[in-house]
């Protein structure tokens, strides 16, 4: 019950995209209305034209000729319909379908962080593509048959009865056995496509794994087990597909020899009517094609009512995802903050990423224009949580932050983030070339600046080594470029577009130390006048930070600069000291 | 799709008796046009009542038997076809795993994902329906032809005369389609591509409010292939319409030859009412064809997209006498040589060094030194352009790949975990190691406090390890590494993630193990291989220094440079 309507509330949500192109839909229909009544009307007049036929010397050929000219009209006529008709269809179901998937691809921008980072992103991907694309077979299917196929009913009966309302009877009476059959086999076979889409899915996962992960699966000659069990998944994969394909598949030889049937009730009966006298040999041919016609959409709608049924439940899933809460919007009355000053205040922050397991709780920190702050501490304390709340990523769920006094959740996220340059352990870089991902936030820079920047990060020796320069490509992820290179250029993104605020989170972890040191003294005059915050695992590299916040189980357990903290001899002089103990061979 | 139909092998029996099934339904259905004809003349032209109600129990009989045939068809097609993907799927798959790193580098993970799902999924329904319905649909048509020509010669030429403009159409609209589906198959990969972009690039994207522009990327992508498709559709749906026109045509004819023959007394009406219905089985069963031919188009696009994955020559020659086993956990570079294909210059170039078993041997250098590199050619993830690598004293190309596999473990940069349990992923290292085994093994890689926080070696890991912070899936992949016990273990720059404190615990208990692997630690801190036995400072892919630490700083400068960038000002050494 639940699911029935669940699936009603997505058709309603499908009829309201196919809305946007009713008038595509109109045309298609009226289109589909004429194709019809042309391909009805060719057995009609077939039939008068064979009753002028009727045996040596009895043959009429100006009545002949007069009917096949109509015959031939028509045909071209219907030809030209359904021409017009299957491309309004193909227009309308990939229009929506790109709706569909405009709209599921705007809400990714609108999700919280949370439902980005909490699903495997194959999923998601799954959905904004694979499912928009069965979604469209079956649209499309749906769309082109339906229409005919009820048409052609209505067109059919309506014929019928004109010709001859008692043997129309008969072939209305036969047909229902062939919708029963249809329907039976249908519901036998919804669990077993259940079962194979099921498995499929776990074998998609699986694939999805281990395809990402195949150098490790490589290392550690894990190749022979990953294929057994990938083999096992696909052997029940087979299994299942087969039990759904072939029993799904004899619908169609079922209701052909239904169809088979009335067609014979038909000659049975129609050629006792010609014997009575109350048909004409040309009305029983004409009546035989239309029970032929007639039997035929039925055919194909219960395939039509499958398909739908597929397509429904795979658009089902993208509405899941365009229905999934967006994030909060920006606060009516939100301001846009231009060019900060960088006075930042967190107050009694509390957030957990999930409700039981509470990770910062009540921080606080105040933040001078222009200072440098460093966050340090054991992995897993909350560093990068900081970052994700400065920056919005996420909701603090009790306190506030405040950038020049006003509180974050009263600024535009997108002025508010502006203001801030990122540079993140995590090295993402677009597809393109090397170009585009260093003006990725200055799309309008010039290829000199361009320049200055790649040299200010200290990438462009290494850019200039590469075939093509400049407009060498990178590819998915990255591709070719080591760990360190992609950091580079993260580092030069950044230096493109400077803003008043900064947030180095790892940013030199993957870089050596020699162009680190150079880095740091293009960093330093970056961070010159701009609050700065700096998460850093090597302790060397944050010594000069105006206020270092040593931070345990998302607490600050101590603070003050570099000097006092050693003085005071707590966990920073203990974490600062471990990274030289037991490595130096003459200790 | 040659190479494919390898895989249909094993379904020959089933792709000769499925078609061969259909073919006899539809030879049967056939007969139906010329028993209503001898309804229509014998029985309503004599009036005879009995014969018209036997040749419709014969009827019914012929329907009988068309459905016994056509299940046995169907049966035949699921199988071959459902056999002949699962084949393919295995194949791909097994290929994959065989595909050198440089190819994983090349193919990408996403197209590699789409090949395995939706266009193997295509390529079952397509072969499934050729299978059922390619040959039938020609068979109806010719055999509506010879049918005709029992009936009558001249009529008959009707037929002769429009089949061929019938099959022209059909022919030309499919090798027009054909190569636009895998256009629009390779614009569906472009779309994949955005999506997959923006969710890993997410906290980019966000930071640098480009959410506007890549939305414009996107719907610019999703608007070129919507085109595509339409325009695609367009002209694959003329292929109906014009078959139509023609068939309609061809009756047209028909009936003036038919009457004309009717009038010479060489037919009668009856036999012209049966020439007429052949010629619309013709046109039902085109209709039908065209369905087909556009499934069976888009089929071959995904077909040869698959093909094309099975096409990346197999990753690495190997030795074809079984091979020859090395000593120990020795290594030795003798002048290696290697370069990236397609990369312009070499990654490495003529290194030399020799490690003797249990020795530690520390990397150090740039960025884009040639570290990795380096490390990833002892395990033979790629082969050396020029020179020679031993392990054991053995050239790694004469080991068994398994084998020196088996041999060494390696913690890569990245720390990928598989989704399952604790247990699951550090039985990798080893199937065999007992529980405490494992614990033994997270315990040296600082990992037992959080893994028992988290529930044990039964904790649960998701996806990719997201539910373990970076540092914490560093641990968790070094502790996979351990449990193998190996002779050789690299450790590729995988404490990055790690605090200082945990780091320098880690490698005292690295270096402390009972078994004493040869070991190797890239690093870009100077702290991290201070200890080494031997520590090799590339610069560009060239060795400007090997030896321990006290020579090193006397002699190379750039180690110099880089040992003084970490600890220099502060004189801690």
């Amino acid at each position: 019950m639940k699911q029935a309507g669940a699936q009603k509330e997505t058709l309603k949500k499908v009829l309201r995209y196919v809305a946007r192109h009713r008038l595509l839909m109109a045309g298609s229909v009226l289109c589909a209305a004429l194709s019809v009544a042309c391909t009805l009307y060719i057995p009609v007049l077939t039939g008068g034209v064979v009753d002028h036929i009727l045996g040596p010397g009895r043959v009429d050929f100006a009545a002949v000729a007069a009917g096949l000219l109509r015959i031939g009209l028509i045909a071209a006529a219907g030809g030209i319909a359904q021409w017009l008709m299957k491309d309004l269809n193909n227009r309308a179901a990939y229009r929506v379908v790109r709706d569909v998937r405009a709209d599921a691809f705007a809400k990714l921008s609108r999700l919280p962080l949370r439902y980005i980072d909490g699903h495997p992103a194959g999923e998601v991907v799954s959905r904004i593509v694979a499912d928009v694309d069965q979604f469209s077979d079956g649209l499309l299917m749906g769309f082109t048959q339906l229409f005919t196929g009820v048409l052609t009913i209505l067109g059919t009966l309506l014929f019928m009865l004109a010709v001859h309302p008692g043997i129309t009877l008969v072939v209305v009476l036969v047909t229902p056995i062939s919708l029963l059959a249809a329907a039976f086999i249908a519901h036998r076979t919804y669990s077993m496509f259940k079962l194979q889409s099921q498995v499929r899915g776990a074998q998609t996962g699986f694939m999805e794994e281990i395809i990402t992960g195949q150098k490790v699966v490589q290392a550690f000659g894990q190749e022979r087990k990953t294929l057994e069990r990938f083999d096992e998944l696909n052997t029940q994969l087979q299994k299942a597909s087969l039990r759904a394909i072939f029993f799904s598949s004899i619908t169609n030889p079922t209701t052909r020899f239904v169809n088979s049937l009335v067609y014979t009730g038909v000659g049975i009966v129609g050629a006792l009517t010609v014997l009575s006298g109350g048909l004409t040999v040309g009305q029983l041919s004409a009546f035989l094609s239309y029970a032929n016609q007639y039997t035929k959409p039925f055919n194909e709608i219960s395939g039509v009512v499958t398909e739908l049924q597929n397509a429904l439940a795979c658009a089902g899933r993208v509405f899941e995802l365009i229905d999934e809460p967006a994030r909060t919007p920006d606060a009516p009355d939100a301001v846009a903050l231009n060019a900060a000053q960088g006075r930042v205040a967190i107050d009694d922050v509390c957030f957990a990423y999930q409700p039981e397991r509470p990770l910062i709780e009540h921080f606080d920190l105040r933040v001078e224009p222009g200072q440098r702050v460093a966050l340090v501490g054991p992995t897993g304390c909350g560093k990068t949580t900081v970052i994700n709340l400065l920056m919005r990523f996420y909701d603090v769920d009790s306190g506030s932050i405040a950038v020049d006094g006003t509180d974050i959740r009263r600024i535009t996220r997108q002025s508010l983030r502006a203001n801030y340059g990122m540079v993140l352990q995590d090295t993402w870089l677009k597809s393109g070339t090397i170009r585009e991902n260093i003006a990725f936030g200055r799309p309008e820079a010039t290829p000199e600046e361009v320049v200055a920047a790649a040299k200010a990060a200290h990438a462009h020796s290494f850019i200039s080594r590469l075939p093509q320069g400049y407009d060498t490509p990178v590819g998915e992820d990255g591709g070719s470029l080591s760990q360190g290179q992609k950091q580079l250029l993260c580092i030069a993104r950044v230096m493109l577009h400077l803003p008043p605020m900064l947030i180095l989170d790892e940013a030199t972890s993957s870089i050596d130390t020699r162009t680190e040191m150079r880095i740091q003294r293009a960093f330093a005059k970056m961070m010159r006048g701009r609050t700065s915050f700096i998460v850093a695992h090597r302790l060397s590299t944050i010594r000069d930070a105006d206020v270092i916040l040593v931070m345990r189980d998302g607490h600050i357990v101590e603070q003050g600069d570099h000097a006092t903290l050693l003085q005071k001899g707590g966990f920073y002089k203990e974490l600062y000291e471990s990274q030289f103990a037991g490595n130096l061979p003459f200790s | 799709m040659r190479k494919l139909l390898h895989y249909m092998k094993p379904y020959l029996k089933e792709c000769i008796l499925g078609p061969l099934f259909k073919l006899l339904e539809a030879s049967f259905e056939l007969l139906v046009p010329l028993v209503m004809a001898a309804v229509i003349d014998t029985g309503v032209g004599q009036g005879d009542r009995a014969y018209i109600y036997r040749m419709c129990l014969l009827l019914v009989g012929i329907g009988a038997v068309g459905l016994a045939w056509a299940l046995t068809a169907q049966y035949f097609a699921a199988k071959a076809s459902v056999g002949f993907c699962t084949r393919i799927r295995h194949a791909v798959f097994a290929h994959i795993q065989t595909l050198s790193f440089s190819q994983l580098d090349r193919a990408g993970a996403s197209t590699l994902m789409t090949r395995m799902t939706s266009d193997i999924n295509q390529v079952q329904s397509g072969t499934s329906l050729a299978l059922r319905l390619l040959l039938r649909s020609p068979l109806v048509v010719f055999g509506a032809m010879l049918m005709a020509f029992t009936i009558d010669v001249q009529a008959a030429l009707v037929f002769v005369g429009i089949i061929p403009l019938l099959a022209a159409v059909v022919f030309a609209v499919m090798l027009w389609t054909l190569p636009r589906y895998k256009q629009v198959q390779a614009r569906l990969d472009r779309v994949l591509g955005v999506v997959r972009e923006n969710l890993s690039g997410v906290r980019v994207i966000r930071a640098f409010g480009r959410e506007d522009s890549e939305a414009r990327r996107f719907n610019g992508e999703n608007e070129a292939l919507t085109r595509l498709q339409i325009f695609v559709g367009k002209v694959s749906a003329l292929m109906n319409p014009v078959t139509y026109v023609l068939i309609n045509l061809g009756t047209v004819a028909l009936i003036w030859v038919g009457a004309l023959r009717v009038q010479g007394g060489k037919i009668t009406q009856g036999q012209v009412v049966a020439l007429i219905n052949y010629m619309a089985l013709i046109l039902t069963e085109l209709i039908k064809l065209a369905d087909l031919i556009i499934n069976i188009s888009r089929a071959l696009a995904c077909a040869g997209r698959v093909e094309s994955v099975l096409e990346i020559p197999g990753g690495m020659e190997l030795p074809s006498n079984g091979g020859a086993v090395g000593a120990d956990g020795s290594v030795a570079f003798g002048d290696v040589c290697f370069g990236y294909d397609g990369a312009a210059g070499e990654s490495l170039s003529h290194i030399t060094f020799r490690a003797a078993a249990g020795e530690t041997v520390g990397i150090i250098g740039g960025t884009g030194s040639g570290k990795t590199t380096l490390a990833n050619l002892i395990p033979r993830f790629y082969d050396a352009s020029t020179g020679r690598v031993l392990v054991g004293g053995q050239d790694v190309r004469d080991w068994p790949l398994e084998t020196l596999r088996g041999r060494i473990a390696v913690v890569p940069q990245r720390a990928e975990l598989f989704s399952g349990t604790v247990r699951e992923n550090l039985l990798w290292g080893r199937a065999d190691a007992e529980d405490a085994d494992l614990w033994q093994a997270l315990e040296t890689a600082q990992a037992k406090d959080f893994v028992e926080s988290a529930g044990g070696l039964d904790a649960p890991v998701a996806q990719g390890g997201r539910n373990f912070s970076g540092g914490q899936r560093q641990r968790l992949t070094i502790a996979r590494a351990l449990v193998r016990r190996p002779e050789l273990l690299i450790l590729d720059d995988s404490m990055s993630a790690l605090d200082m404190a945990t780091e320098a615990a880690l490698r005292r208990a690295l270096l402390a193990l009972p078994q004493k692997p040869t070991l190797f630690i890239i690093s870009q801190r100077a702290a991290s291989i201070l200890a080494a036995d031997q520590i090799i400072v590339l610069e560009d892919g060239e060795a400007v220094g090997i030896g321990d630490h006290p020579t090193l700083l006397g002699s190379c400068q750039v180690y110099r440079e880089i040992y003084e960038s970490q600890f220099g000002g502060e004189g801690t050494a």
